[in-house]
């Protein structure tokens, strides 16, 4: 069998992966999808460690509540991303500057 | 177990990380975000099955119902409805500043990686489980070995959610109740009225929206 070790190794590095993307890029879209790579890192590190100690379902049901505020997150993240489109005509994160100033 | 089951059990793992990894790879890095949200499709059917190898039964099921049916197919809806302005075009203003600040968050990420992986092992928490594996009989280095048979079934889940977990998942209705109500609020917009007076304060609303250049904004 995999030891843990493993999965929190490829947890961390889809965490990395998704927090560079959230950093690097500007698409607002491509923004979302990022932050949607840094939680599924994270319910992976919590289902691995759940899996240690497998006496309680802690860590499952923590994911669990994670996906659903996910996808809370998710339709709120994209109805601004309509509106922002709707102000600006842009998806640009670096063009949403209407309080700047 | 026998070595052909071990083997099997490592090769998925592997080939389910590394498809998980390309899709996130794929998703960070796509011109169009339509292929990021198929890199994305893709990581979340690869990591939905890391989580049957983890004995996550149920939530591999809930991770495709609402990630691949929902998340995803939302994600599409916005891309298409935006149409081609979801891919703006490529400038390089602020590049310097992004790349510096990404590098520095991938090298931290990699940092705090191998000092977890590092110390894993002599963790309390994962010694005494890896003790109590080794006193079922199981070896000490085969951490994720033994659990109950039950163990992250919807049988089981469903215990919990609904007695320990109860109050967090009304309360999770409620979340996405607002959720849902928010997104209506947000996306439907203002009111003609109030559009038009908005347009009237801020000069820079006036300008044909299609038309504006990044220069025209010190």
């Amino acid at each position: 069998m995999i030891p843990v070790e493993h999965y929190i190794a490829l947890s961390a590095i889809l965490f990395t992966i998704g927090g560079v993307g959230f950093l690097v890029r500007r698409n607002v879209l491509v923004t979302l999808m990022s932050i949607e790579i840094m939680l599924n890192a994270v319910n992976v590190a919590l289902v691995a460690f759940n899996r240690v100690r497998s006496d309680s379902h802690t860590g499952q049901v923590f994911a669990f509540f994670l996906i659903a505020a996910e996808a809370a997150e998710v339709a709120v993240g994209l109805a601004i991303v309509l509106s922002l489109f709707r102000v600006r005509r842009t998806v640009r994160s670096d063009e949403a500057d209407l309080l700047k100033n | 177990m026998n070595p052909t089951e071990l083997a099997l059990g490592q090769a998925y793992f592997y080939v389910c990380g590394a498809f998980a990894l390309a899709g996130a790879l794929f998703t960070v890095t796509a011109k169009n975000p339509i292929r990021g949200a198929m890199g994305l499709l893709l990581m979340i059917l690869a990591i939905a099955g890391l989580f049957l190898a983890l004995h996550a039964q149920f939530l591999a099921a809930i991770q495709l119902i609402v990630y691949a049916g929902a998340i995803v197919v939302l994600f599409l809806f916005v891309i298409m409805l935006l149409g081609p302005s979801a891919t703006p075009p490529h400038d390089h203003r602020g590049r310097i500043p992004r790349t510096v600040g990404g590098a520095l968050f991938g090298a931290g990420g990699l940092l705090a990686m191998w000092l977890v992986v590092k110390a894993a092992p002599t963790h309390p928490m994962i010694a005494q489980a890896a003790g109590a594996a080794a006193a079922k009989g199981a070896e000490a280095s085969k951490l994720l070995a033994g659990a109950p048979a039950d163990f992250g079934s919807v049988d089981a889940f469903g215990r919990i959610i609904f007695t320990q977990a109860l109050v967090p998942f009304e309360l999770s209705s409620a979340l996405l109740m607002v959720a849902i109500v928010g997104a209506v609020a947000v996306a439907r917009g203002r009111s003609k009225s109030l559009a038009e007076e908005a347009r009237e304060e801020t000069p820079v609303a006036q300008a044909p929206a299609r038309e504006m250049k990044p220069e025209a904004y010190p």
